[in-house]
C-alpha cells in the first residue's frame, strides 16, 4: 500500500518537474541536480549556449575560469580528490576538448571521478571538418570510463544522470559528454531522475563470504602477514576499517603513493611507502612475508619492480573492486572482489586478535639502516646546499601533518610523499599513475576549493611549475588561498638523476634556465619569497603558511641531489639501493 | 606457439561501441584476425565475434576482463576451437569462360560449393566452411583466374548450453547490488 502511495507521489512529482527549456539550460540543471556547485572550464564557440545558462545560474553554480583547458581537468581532479565529490570541467569543441585529454588520462589511471563536458559543432556539420571540429569521443575512448555524444536535447537528462553514476560508482573514473551545439539550442521537456544502476555494469560486486572466510583463515594463520594498501581504501571510505584490521591482527601496513594518508603517518603499524623510491623495509619485506594482503591497490610496476622477483614466497590475498585487476600483474592465492569497505567489514569479525612483534621489528631494523644511510642526511643535513627532504621536514613541523599536500611529478614528488606527515585522509594529492608534470598547481587550486577549511600546500619542481604556470591567473582572479612551494634545482631532477645513474651523466636537455619566479608571482599579485640559506628556511615556511592568502615560496635546493632509496628499473624490490 | 581464440562479446547496440571494443585490442597490440558483428538472440544486444591468435591464455583472460569492464559490455567469453561450432563464408568471382572450359562441376562437387550467379562474363561461387576449406577452394579456382575474392569473419556458436538471457539476468541482479 505504502509503495503504491509512494509511486503515486513520485508520478505527481515527475509531472510537476517537467518543464520546457533549452538543452543548454537542461545541462546546467542536470549539474545542479547532481549537487555540483563548482566547476572548472574555458568557454568557446561550440559551448556558448551552456555558458549563457551558467551566467544565469551563477548564484547556484560557480564556474572557475582556468587559463588552459588542461588546468580545468587537473583542478577538477584536485577538487574531487580533496572533497570526494565528482569533479566537473567544461570546454569547447576542437582544441578545447583535445586540451582536456591529459587530465582525462590522468583521472582514468588514478580512478578519479570526473565528468567532462565538451561542446561540439552542430549535428549537421559532424564529419565535415567544420571549424573547431574534433571527434573527441574517438580521441578519448581509450582514456575514459564512459563517453557519449549528445546530438538531441531530449537525451540530456538521462545521459547526464548516467554520466555521474558511472563517474562516481564502482572504481571511479572520467566520463566525457560531448554535446553538439544544436542540442544546446533545441528545447526539451525536462525532468531529472538520478541513475542508480545500469544493467550491463556491476559497480559493486557482491562480497562472497566463502572468499572472506578463506582470507580470514589465511590471515589468522600467517606468521609474517603484510598489508599493502592503496587508494581503494580512500575511495571506499574504508580508513577506519583498515585501521581496525591492522590493529586487531597486528599487521604491518605499507602504502602506495595513491594510498598515502589513508592511515596516519605516526601509526605504529604504518611502516611506510612502497615502490621505486619507497622505504627500505616495505620493499625488502615484500619478499620475506608469508601472506601478502593487498587492499585497494593494483600492483603498479612502480610498486612491484620486476614481477619475476616479486613476493614469490607469499600467498597473495587481493581485496579489489575491479575484476580486471585480479591476477593482472601478480597472481593471487585468493581474491575478495568488491568494495573494500564492505569486504573489510565482513572480514573483521573473523580476524583473531594477534600481534607480530618480531616481524614488525624486522621493518624497524630496516628503518634504522635507512635512517642512517638516507633519511638523516636528507632531512637534517648539517651543511651544504639545501635539500628537498629538509624542506618537507620543516613543513611537517609547522603544519603538524594537518595540511593537504599536492605534488607535481619528479624528485620533489617522491621526497614529499616519502617525508610529508599526514593525520587525515584525502591529504595527499598527486599524479600517481600517469605522472603528469603540470598537475600540481591546478590540482592544488581545485583541492583548496574542494576543502576550503584546510591548508593546501602545492609542492612543485621548477620544471612542472612552468608546465601549468598560467593557472596563477586563477589565483589572481579567484583569490583562492594556495601555498606554492617551489623546490627549485634548476633541473628536471628525476630525469637528470637517471642520466647520472644510467646514462653516464649525459645531461641531455634537463638543465633549465628559469625565469625569475619572484617577478612572475608579483605580476600575479601573489606574495612571494626566495630562500637560499638554511637559516631562513623555517621562518620563511612559517611566513608562507601564516600569510593571509596565496604565497609563493621558492626554495633553492641542491642541483644534483638524488632520491634514494631506489629500486632500479628492471630490478626486484629486494634489490633496492640505499645509495 | 600461438593458439586461436574466439572471443564473443555481447554489448549494447550503439554508435561508437566497436571503437571502444577494438581499443582494448589496440592498446595491447593484439591483432584482430577476423571480426563479425551482428544481432544476438536477445533484443537490443549486439554480438561481436573476434578471432585472435595469442600465446598465453592468461593474456586472453586479461583482454576479456578489460572488455568486460567497459560499461556497455554485458558479457565476454573466449573459447578455443574445441568449444565452439563455427563457420566462415567465402565468395569467389571467376571468368565464366574459363569455368565453362574447365572442370567446374567437379570442383564444385568436391568442395561442396554453390553457384550464386552466372553472368556472361563472370560466375560467383559461394563456399561455407572452415578457413582451410574456403582456402582449398580458392586454390582450386586459382588456375581459372580469380577476379575477386572475399571471406567473411568467423561466426561461432558456443557449445556450452546456458542461454545468454540467464547470464544477463545474473548480471542485472549484480548491477542492482
Amino acid at each position: 500500500m505504502d509503495t503504491l502511495i509512494e509511486a503515486a507521489q513520485q508520478t505527481q512529482q515527475t509531472v510537476q518537474k517537467k518543464t520546457r527549456m533549452s538543452g543548454a539550460e537542461a545541462m546546467v540543471r542536470c549539474l545542479i541536480e547532481e549537487g555540483v556547485d563548482l566547476m572548472f572550464g574555458y568557454p568557446g564557440g561550440a559551448i556558448m549556449p551552456v555558458y549563457d545558462e551558467l551566467y544565469k545560474f551563477q548564484n547556484q553554480l560557480e564556474h572557475i575560469l582556468v587559463r588552459h583547458e588542461e588546468g580545468a581537468t587537473h583542478a577538477a581532479q584536485g577538487y574531487a580528490r580533496a572533497s570526494g565529490k565528482v569533479g566537473v570541467c567544461i570546454a569547447t569543441s576542437g582544441p578545447g576538448a583535445t586540451n582536456l585529454v591529459t587530465g582525462i588520462a590522468d583521472a582514468m589511471i588514478d580512478s578519479t571521478p570526473m565528468v567532462c563536458i565538451t561542446g561540439q559543432v552542430p549535428k549537421h556539420l559532424l564529419g565535415t571538418d567544420a571549424f573547431q571540429e574534433v571527434d573527441v569521443i574517438s580521441v578519448t575512448i581509450p582514456v575514459t570510463k564512459w563517453s557519449y555524444q549528445i546530438t538531441e536535447a531530449s537525451e540530456i537528462p538521462s545521459v547526464m544522470a548516467k554520466a555521474f553514476y558511472v563517474a562516481r560508482s564502482g572504481r571511479p573514473g572520467p566520463v566525457v559528454i560531448d554535446i553538439t551545439k544544436n542540442a544546446q539550442f533545441e528545447e526539451l521537456d525536462f525532468e531529472y531522475e538520478k541513475c542508480h544502476k545500469i544493467s550491463s555494469y556491476v559497480a559493486r560486486p557482491a562480497i562472497e563470504m566463502e572468499q572472506v572466510e578463506a582470507a580470514a583463515d589465511l590471515i589468522n594463520s600467517a606468521k609474517r602477514p603484510y598489508i599493502l594498501f592503496g587508494q581503494g581504501v580512500i575511495l571506499a571510505e574504508a580508513e577506519a576499517e583498515l585501521k581496525e584490521l591492522v590493529e586487531k591482527a597486528g599487521i604491518p601496513a605499507a602504502w602506495t603513493i595513491m594510498g598515502l594518508s589513508a592511515m596516519p603517518t605516526n601509526h605504529p603499524l604504518n611502516v611506510g611507502m612502497l615502490g621505486m623510491h619507497g622505504n627500505y623495509g616495505p620493499n625488502v619485506m615484500t619478499n620475506e612475508c608469508d601472506v601478502l594482503i593487498a587492499i585497494g591497490m593494483r600492483f603498479d610496476d612502480r610498486v612491484t619492480g620486476n614481477l619475476a622477483k616479486y613476493a614469490k614466497q607469499a600467498k597473495v590475498i587481493h581485496f579489489e573492486i575491479d575484476p580486471s585487476e585480479i591476477d593482472k600483474n601478480v597472481p593471487t592465492e585468493l581474491a575478495v572482489l568488491g568494495d573494500c569497505k564492505e569486504a573489510l567489514q565482513a572480514i573483521l569479525p573473523l580476524i583473531k586478535e594477534n600481534s607480530h612483534v618480531e616481524w614488525l621489528n624486522r621493518f624497524r631494523e630496516c628503518d634504522k639502516e635507512e635512517y642512517e644511510k638516507v633519511i638523516k642526511g636528507e632531512t637534517n643535513p648539517r651543511d651544504g646546499e639545501l635539500r628537498m627532504g629538509e624542506v618537507i621536514r620543516e613543513l611537517n613541523d609547522l603544519t603538524d601533518g594537518d595540511a593537504i599536500v599536492v605534488t607535481d611529478v619528479g624528485q620533489h614528488q617522491m621526497i614529499a610523499c616519502r617525508y610529508a606527515h599526514f593525520n587525515k585522509t584525502r591529504s595527499n594529492i598527486t599524479s600517481g599513475g600517469l605522472g603528469t608534470m603540470g598537475f600540481c598547481l591546478p590540482a592544488a587550486i581545485g583541492a583548496k576549493m574542494g576543502a576550503p577549511d584546510r591548508t593546501v600546500v602545492a609542492v612543485i619542481g621548477d620544471g612542472g611549475f612552468q608546465m601549468t604556470i598560467e593557472e596563477l591567473g586563477v589565483i589572481l582572479q579567484s583569490g583562492v588561498n594556495v601555498k606554492i612551494l617551489i623546490l627549485n634545482n634548476s633541473f628536471l631532477g628525476m630525469v637528470r638523476q637517471w642520466q647520472q645513474l644510467f646514462f653516464d651523466k649525459r645531461y641531455a636537455s634537463t638543465e633549465m634556465v628559469n625565469p625569475d619566479f619572484q617577478l612572475i608571482a608579483q605580476a600575479y599579485s601573489i606574495a612571494c619569497k626566495r630562500v637560499e640559506e638554511r637559516s631562513d628556511l623555517a621562518a620563511s615556511l612559517k611566513e608562507m603558511l601564516e600569510h593571509d592568502g596565496s604565497f609563493l615560496l621558492e626554495v633553492v635546493v641542491g642541483k644534483e641531489n638524488n632520491v634514494f632509496p631506489m629500486v632500479p628499473s628492471g630490478a626486484g624490490v629486494a634489490e633496492i639501493r640505499l645509495e | 606457439m600461438k593458439t586461436t581464440y574466439t572471443i564473443s562479446i555481447f554489448t549494447d547496440d550503439r554508435v561508437g561501441m566497436l571503437h571502444r571494443v577494438t581499443s582494448c585490442f589496440t592498446r595491447r597490440k593484439v591483432n584482430i584476425e577476423s571480426l563479425t558483428t551482428s544481432v544476438s538472440e536477445v533484443e537490443g544486444i549486439h554480438r561481436y565475434t573476434i578471432l585472435v591468435e595469442m600465446e598465453l591464455e592468461s593474456e586472453v583472460k586479461k583482454l576479456a576482463n578489460a572488455l568486460e569492464k567497459q560499461v556497455e559490455v554485458h558479457k565476454v567469453f573466449y573459447h578455443t576451437e574445441d568449444d565452439i561450432v563455427y563457420q566462415e563464408i567465402a565468395l569467389y568471382k571467376v571468368p565464366t569462360e574459363a569455368i565453362v572450359q574447365g572442370d567446374a562441376e567437379h570442383i564444385m562437387r568436391a568442395h561442396h560449393a554453390r553457384i550464386l550467379t552466372v553472368e556472361p562474363t563472370f560466375t560467383v561461387f559461394e563456399k561455407t566452411g572452415h578457413r582451410a576449406e574456403t582456402q582449398a577452394l580458392f586454390e582450386a579456382l586459382e588456375p581459372y583466374g580469380i577476379l575477386e575474392f572475399v571471406r567473411s569473419g568467423r561466426v561461432a556458436i558456443m557449445k556450452p548450453t546456458r542461454r545468454l538471457s540467464e547470464y544477463m539476468e545474473e548480471l542485472a541482479l549484480a548491477a542492482a547490488n
